[in-house]
């Protein structure tokens, strides 16, 4: 069975900038997907392709079976929330859940059954007279997310959905969304530039960087196994070691040089090839004393900052490359080593991350 | 310690009056050049006319007698004595604001759509264009105009060689002549609040009412209109109130069948040389376009204050 949306190829170019290059993806029903980027990367553009407020310059969007070229966005089984909600200010709340169904001919009881629906749904009820400006910024977000599914469309589209709450009403809207997404068994595209919001949304990331879809996959394999030093770089801390594979054997190579590491690698890399190795911050342990272990390395404190549960360092081995990691306090008794101090960093090589130049 | 705490309150003191004077200038400027002469207008429409300088009694004053007083609704009573002579003038008057007002309105909207929608360098290039007739006389405007329209002008000049036409059409001393001149002048007025108000109308507004389904006809009626209703409002005032006093151009451009207000406030005043009587009309002039305004101006306040949200209910839920 073909996907519910294919996206084929598909470029956009604004005068002489390409804003979206070549992206081919594909979204199951009932997804949740996460568009994953910086500013400026593309993904509200590609966004709004797929709402059809503008037509892609190259490729092919296919919904549900259905090429879109040429169709208008009512025309569209898709909504678009938008980051700025668009809340029509002159209409109560009511009718801006009711503009799209009235559109579609809905009149009377029946458009007011169905718009008090929604209110429930999104917990506003007896709020359906208040305008717009008389609302929170939580309530109006849950307004824009009402009148966006008004049409109950078999895709939703939205553009940084959280960006305008703060921290606090943001997180508990996060799960408030999730919880509707799969009420309703909606296929949800998200745009954020917000990685832990993306996390936590997300049953499947794509991170776009320059225009191109880079990585998608689950947010545990993103960030686990990245495919790039991009996306490495780009989701949470991580630390960076170049060298050339020494030796190998069926399930792990070695890279030499300054520093001697072992990393599980099942691809078929000669020795020889320049890799990159990459290792978060938390797989790394730091002690006083040798320990034995594969992959031990002498290094000296740089920097320490202490954040309470754990605590960040940043250390340097003596042919000067940093590493940075996380200690976990288990015990309040231990004393941490502190600025200037030698110790020992030591991972599994199981946890360390090999990426291909 | 004496000495720098008299220094603060200086500076306070500088401060004050610093801000207050910035506020009292303009508010100065008003009471000198537009108060007063209002006041004025309204003591002399209440007084006797007399031959001299000023060609009026005072209003009261004080002689050898004591207290005096020339007060008296003479003035009002002759122009309700008379209502039918003023009736016609102010009609026309007004009709020819209004239709004048209509389309501005009509041309002003799409133009400032146009100019609001465009991009930047474009927006300001088309604005200038707009502002650009305003810094040439509105006289000399208007006898361009009078030079395009005559029979022997411009445009009947391009017809005939043309072949368009067999001979002159007569379009100077019309009503289109009049409307040209007015829409010409006015145009300016109506476009820049209603291009005001377009350029803030958020685009993504638009493109969520195209998302839930509605056609370009239905956008404008449900978002763009209603949306637009305080630059509709703002540019109707700015042509109507002038163009109802307007005087040079249906003297100019128009036919002598068509008496309007300014110009029987014109007769009255230089030719009859009667000031109490033209001061008359004029503040039942001025009554007549304010109180309707006034009116409008409170009962959106009203709305407004019934609107404002209760804090408490919007935090809860």
């Amino acid at each position: 069975m073909a996907p519910f949306i294919r996206l084929k190829s598909i470029s956009k170019q604004f005068a002489d900038v390409v804003a979206v290059d070549d992206v081919s993806l594909d979204i199951e029903k009932g997804e949740l997907f996460c568009l994953l980027g910086a500013s400026g990367c593309g993904k509200s553009t590609l966004l709004r392709l797929l709402a059809g407020f503008e037509p892609p310059t190259k490729g092919t969007i296919e919904i549900d079976g259905q090429d879109m070229a040429g169709v208008a966005p009512a025309d569209r089984p898709v909504n678009f929330m938008f980051q700025s909600y668009a809340l029509f200010p002159h209409m109560s709340v009511a009718n801006n859940i009711g503009y799209g169904l009235r559109r579609a001919g809905m009149r009377g009881t029946e458009l007011a059954e169905r718009v008090d629906s929604l209110l429930k749904l999104v917990r506003l009820h007896k709020l359906g007279g208040r305008k717009p400006h008389q609302l929170s910024g939580g309530q109006r977000q849950r307004v824009a997310l009402a009148r966006a599914l008004a049409r109950r469309p078999k895709l939703l589209l939205l553009d940084e959905p959280l960006a305008a709450l703060d921290k606090k009403l943001r997180e508990d809207t996060q799960f408030e969304l999730v919880d509707i997404q799969e009420k309703l068994g909606t296929t949800f595209i998200v745009v954020t530039h917000d990685q832990e919001e993306a996390m936590t949304l997300a049953g499947r990331i794509g991170i776009m960087d320059a225009g191109q879809l880079v990585q998608v996959d689950a947010p545990r394999r993103l960030y686990e196994r990245p495919k790039s030093s991009f996306v490495a770089d780009f989701l949470g801390t991580i630390s960076f070691v170049d060298g050339v594979v020494a030796s190998r054997d069926k399930t792990s190579i070695t890279i030499g040089g300054d520093l001697n590491i072992c990393a599980a690698c099942g691809d078929d890399l000669p020795v020889g090839a320049a890799v990159k190795l990459a290792i978060r911050p938390e797989k790394i342990n730091l002690s006083r004393s040798k320990s034995g272990d594969v992959n031990e390395i002498e290094v000296v404190v740089e920097d320490l900052a202490y954040l309470g549960f754990a605590t960040n360092y940043r250390v340097k081995t003596a042919s000067g490359q940093m590493f940075k990691l996380q200690q976990q306090q288990r015990r309040s008794l231990d004393t941490p080593l502190s600025w200037g101090e030698t110790g020992y960093v030591h991972f599994d090589p199981q946890d360390v991350i090999v990426l291909q130049h | 310690m004496m000495g720098r705490s008299m220094w603060k309150y200086l500076v306070n003191v500088q401060a004050v009056t610093g801000r207050r004077l910035v506020i009292a200038l303009p508010l100065i400027w008003l009471a000198v050049f537009f108060f007063l002469p209002l006041v004025e207008t309204l003591q002399v429409s209440f007084t006797l006319p007399r031959r001299g300088i000023p060609p009026y009694e005072p209003l009261w004053g004080i002689d050898d007698d004591g207290f005096f007083t020339n007060f008296t609704t003479g003035n009002y009573a002759l122009l309700l004595q008379y209502w039918s002579d003023y009736f016609g003038p102010a009609f026309n008057s007004i009709k020819l604001a209004f239709f004048s007002t209509l389309v501005c309105l009509l041309f002003a909207y799409p133009m400032a759509w146009l100019i609001a929608r465009s991009n930047e360098k474009w927006r300001t290039i088309l604005l200038v264009l707009v502002m650009l007739p305003f810094w040439t006389s509105s006289l000399l405007r208007i006898y361009a105009l009078i030079g395009s329209l005559n029979p022997n002008g411009f445009i009947n000049a391009a017809g005939l060689w043309l072949g368009l036409i067999d001979a002159p059409i007569q379009m100077m001393q019309t009503d289109f002549s009049i409307y040209m001149g007015m829409v010409l002048t006015y145009l300016p007025l109506m476009i820049l609040p209603l291009y005001a108000v377009m350029v803030r109308l958020d685009a993504d507004l638009l493109d969520a009412a195209a998302d839930l389904g509605g056609s370009g006809v239905q956008i404008f009626r449900t978002i763009i209109l209603p949306l637009t209703v305080p630059g509709i409002i703002a540019g109707s005032l700015l042509v109507f109130i002038p163009a109802v006093g307007e005087f040079v151009i249906p003297a100019l451009l128009g036919g002598p069948d068509q008496l309007m207000m300014g110009k029987v406030l014109w007769t009255e005043f230089f030719r009859n040389r009667d000031w109490p009587v033209a001061s008359a009309i004029a503040m039942l002039l001025l009554a007549i376009l304010t109180v309707p305004i006034i009116y409008a101006r409170y009962q959106d306040g009203r709305d407004a204050a019934a609107e404002k949200p209760n804090p408490k209910q919007a935090e809860a839920g």
